[in-house]
């Protein structure tokens, strides 16, 4: 069984995020980046599921620029066997990606697609979903447990929903995302990041896949939330009840 | 090798026999301070006005304990003062009036040097948290004392810069305490002690006088440089209201390796890994840890959260797992792709010549966080352990660890079983939570090793077990029986391990000249006449 599975490449979830000041975006320049923290989850699972024997060999894809490819390689310093780079300067939105996903995912004969569940930059939280109606396969998204039966060629995914827990039962070929409880992504060992740099990298271009990746979606503006004003302290219960019933008026 | 004149044998036989009693004891209290007389606490209600007072016991109690349970003080009362012209009113009376007091900023000491031995007054910097300015050109950053290390440091991040100095403690410490105890921490050995960033204090003195040395200037050489005497004076010659510190621009790109390294000589030696990474990362190396595999072991029991970042299950040297020490480097430059370059030829070359047996890169500021908080958490999973026999030694680099074997075995010997006999925590079996645990840990590159034995609880034989050998091996290595922690009242008995006579009757003088009543934070830093 093959396992493609997704990266992307977004800002540090610690880096302070600077809007342009056309608003027309966040600003890149500078700012620290790493591997979507959902991506790596997927991956640590892809991982995990080789090792384990269900998984015959774990295909790393990722969509961006040249520099994407430092993404790619974490991936495979992780333990993906190669990696494919969809080399793509311009805007790529969550359509567009799995479309290319499903493109790749038929070219490489992929059983299961392991994504995160969204990307820290945007959210969307489109990919994998619609990377499963493209297929037409089963999805799981939100998981927090995956088993895999090979020889009942079905999987096995829990998902945390509000109510509690939900099992599902998937006949594989399927699409799972991955949730933040699903694993700990293990730390990518020297030797590891050594053999990562011998990997196999193939670089493809959209129009090689014949995937249109015209945006279909238009970016109006992009701002920064409200701040939001400063506290003060009161003296006394006196002073609060007050100020509750003449300033804020709620009660 | 280097030596350093220690006290003769006949005063170290003296000085012996104090640090016995001394330790855990208090030592008499001076009867010529005053006691505290509601007449007092209403003349400092009446500079402080309301809040700025604390008499309730239960309030007062977290002022006297320090941060490691170990020592705890009778004080009545908390001065909770906003301004300097505050501190500058508290201490003329306090001086008029010739009460003790305790200066005191977050409380994070290691050496209890921040709360009273007896019923001195606590003066607490907990509201003079202020940011006085910051100047964008120089990087020169001002604040009141009381102000927390973490805050300050985001402010100057804000602006581009970084504070020169960072440590475990650093959501709680003042800047006041870090300046008044001279903090060493992980970025001494890049941007060097604080001797050299701290351009200029104001300081109220014990008669209330207030000394303005605020200047933000780099270089000023008039006259003696009376700011450096109050680096490190823990309190004792005078009380920091405020701080000019010179911030370092912030490194934009940091990148961070966790190393397994199979001795600690394969470490720091000559041919070591301290040394090809000073060779190699140049410029760039801004950060050197070392812990032993016992510390790791603590962390991850004892540490919230804490994980091993190469547990061993899945490394392609299985001996990796029982390796004795690891390494934390840490560089930081302009550019993410020249880091990630210079990092992987060192460390290509490095394993390629079995000095380092296996590690991890960190791939994101997630993983480079949870590197950090392992190996700064150590202290914190310490003292959840239980009490710790804390040691904050220097030496020659290639000696620093040589003090943690001598400890295990000098340990082993008396207590066979690992664990102290008698009471609490005595039966021996597979509990090993209650066994006695010695561990290293520190800043290889400065030469830093901070000993810490574990036990369940504080006792009285094992203490005299190992105060005073461990100053005594200590001097006899040519070492500091401080680096970085201060005297506090824990070693203020054993300066003479560290220090000639001649230079602590200069110390007397001075602290004589500064606070000739002797009221600031008495009991610590200099031993009993």
């Amino acid at each position: 069984m093959r396992v493609l599975v997704a990266v992307k490449r977004v800002i540090d979830y610690n880096a302070r995020v600077r809007v342009k000041p056309d608003k027309s975006g966040v600003d890149l320049k500078n700012v620290k980046m790493g591997m979507n923290p959902f991506c790596e989850i997927a991956v640590e699972e892809a991982v995990k599921l080789k090792e384990g024997g269900s998984a015959s060999e774990v295909v790393a894809v990722t969509i961006g620029p040249k520099a994407a490819g430092d993404t790619l390689r974490t991936a495979l310093a992780m333990g993906a066997d190669r990696g494919v780079h969809v080399l793509e300067d311009g805007e790529v939105q969550p359509l567009a990606v799995a479309k290319l996903l499903a493109a790749l995912t038929r070219r490489e004969e992929a059983t299961l697609c392991m994504l995160g569940k969204q990307a820290i930059d945007d959210d969307s939280n489109q990919t994998g979903q619609g990377l499963a109606g493209l297929l037409g396969w089963p999805q799981a998204t939100f998981a927090s447990k995956v088993v895999v039966d090979r020889e009942a060629g079905r999987a096995s995914v829990t998902r945390e929903v509000d109510g509690g827990l939900e099992t599902l039962s998937l006949k594989l070929p399927a699409v799972i995302t991955a949730d933040l409880r699903l694993n700990e992504p293990r730390y990518a060992t020297l030797p590891n990041i050594m053999k990562a740099k011998k990997k196999k990298v193939d670089t493809v271009t959209a129009q090689e896949l014949g995937v249109d990746i015209t945006p279909r979606l238009k970016l109006v503006k992009v701002e920064e939330p409200a701040k939001r004003q400063a506290g003060v302290m009161l003296s006394s219960v006196k002073e609060l009840v007050d100020r509750l019933r003449n300033e804020a008026k709620v009660i | 090798m280097l030596t350093r004149r220690v006290a003769g044998p006949a005063q170290q036989v003296g000085l012996a026999i104090w640090a016995r009693a001394a330790g855990t004891l208090a030592p008499p209290r001076n009867t010529e301070f005053a006691l505290l007389q509601d007449s007092d606490l209403a003349v400092f209600d009446s500079i402080l006005g309301s809040g700025g007072v604390i008499t309730d016991p239960h309030e007062v109690d977290p002022y006297n304990r320090d941060w490691m349970g170990k020592y705890r003080g009778r004080g009545r009362c908390v001065l909770r003062p906003r301004s300097t012209a505050q501190v500058s009113a508290l201490l003329r009376h306090c001086s008029a009036r010739r009460l003790a007091v305790v200066p005191q900023g977050g409380n994070t000491g290691l050496v209890g040097g921040s709360v009273p031995v007896h019923d001195e007054v606590v003066l607490s910097t907990g509201l003079m948290t202020t940011l006085l300015g910051f100047d964008p050109g120089s990087g020169a950053l001002t604040a009141q004392a009381g102000a927390v290390l973490a805050t300050l440091e985001a402010a100057a991040r804000e602006r581009g810069h970084a504070m020169p100095l960072d440590l475990g403690a650093s959501g709680s410490c003042a800047i006041g305490g870090n300046v008044a105890t001279n903090a060493g921490g992980i970025r001494l050995l890049r941007h060097g002690p604080l001797h050299g960033s701290v351009l200029g204090l104001e300081v109220v003195l014990a008669g209330g006088q207030v000394l303005d040395l605020l200047s933000s200037l780099r270089k000023d050489n008039t006259g003696y440089d009376l700011k450096q005497l109050f680096i490190g004076s823990e309190g004792t010659l005078g009380v920091i209201t405020a701080v000019a510190i010179q911030c370092p621009a912030a490194s934009p790109a940091t990148s961070l390796a966790y190393l397994a390294v199979p001795s600690f000589k394969a470490a720091q030696q000559a041919h070591g890994v301290l040394q090809a990474a000073r060779q190699n990362l140049g410029e760039l190396l801004s950060a050197f840890e070392f812990l032993d595999r016992e510390s790791l072991e603590v962390a991850k029991q004892f540490l919230p959260g804490a994980r091993d970042p190469l547990p061993g299950s899945d490394t392609v040297i299985p001996y990796t797992a029982q390796a004795p020490f690891f390494l934390v480097v840490e560089i930081a430059g302009s550019s993410e792709q020249h880091n990630a370059a210079m990092l992987e030829a060192f460390l290509e070359s490095t394993m390629g010549e079995g000095r380092v047996l296996d590690g991890v890169v960190a791939q994101d500021s997630r993983q480079a966080g949870e590197i950090w908080a392992l190996r700064e958490g150590i202290t914190e999973a310490l003292r959840h352990r239980g009490a710790i026999y804390k040691y904050d030694l220097s030496f020659r680099v290639e000696e620093m660890y040589g003090v943690v074997g001598a400890a295990r075995e000098r340990l082993a010997s008396a207590y066979p079983s690992g664990f102290l006999g008698g009471g609490a925590g005595s039966t021996a079996g597979s509990d090993t939570e209650h066994a006695l645990k010695v561990v290293g840990y520190g800043h290889l590159g400065d030469g830093n090793v901070h000993l810490n034995i574990s036990a369940p609880r504080y006792d009285a034989g094992l203490e005299a077990l190992i105060e005073p050998w461990v100053y005594e091996f200590t001097a006899a290595h040519s070492g500091s029986i401080s680096a970085e922690h201060g005297l506090g009242r824990m070693k203020a008995p054993c300066i003479g391990y560290s220090k000639p006579p001649e230079a602590v009757r200069l110390m007397r003088s001075i602290k004589a000249a500064f606070d000739p009543q002797g009221i600031l934070n008495p009991y610590k830093v200099l031993p009993p006449e």
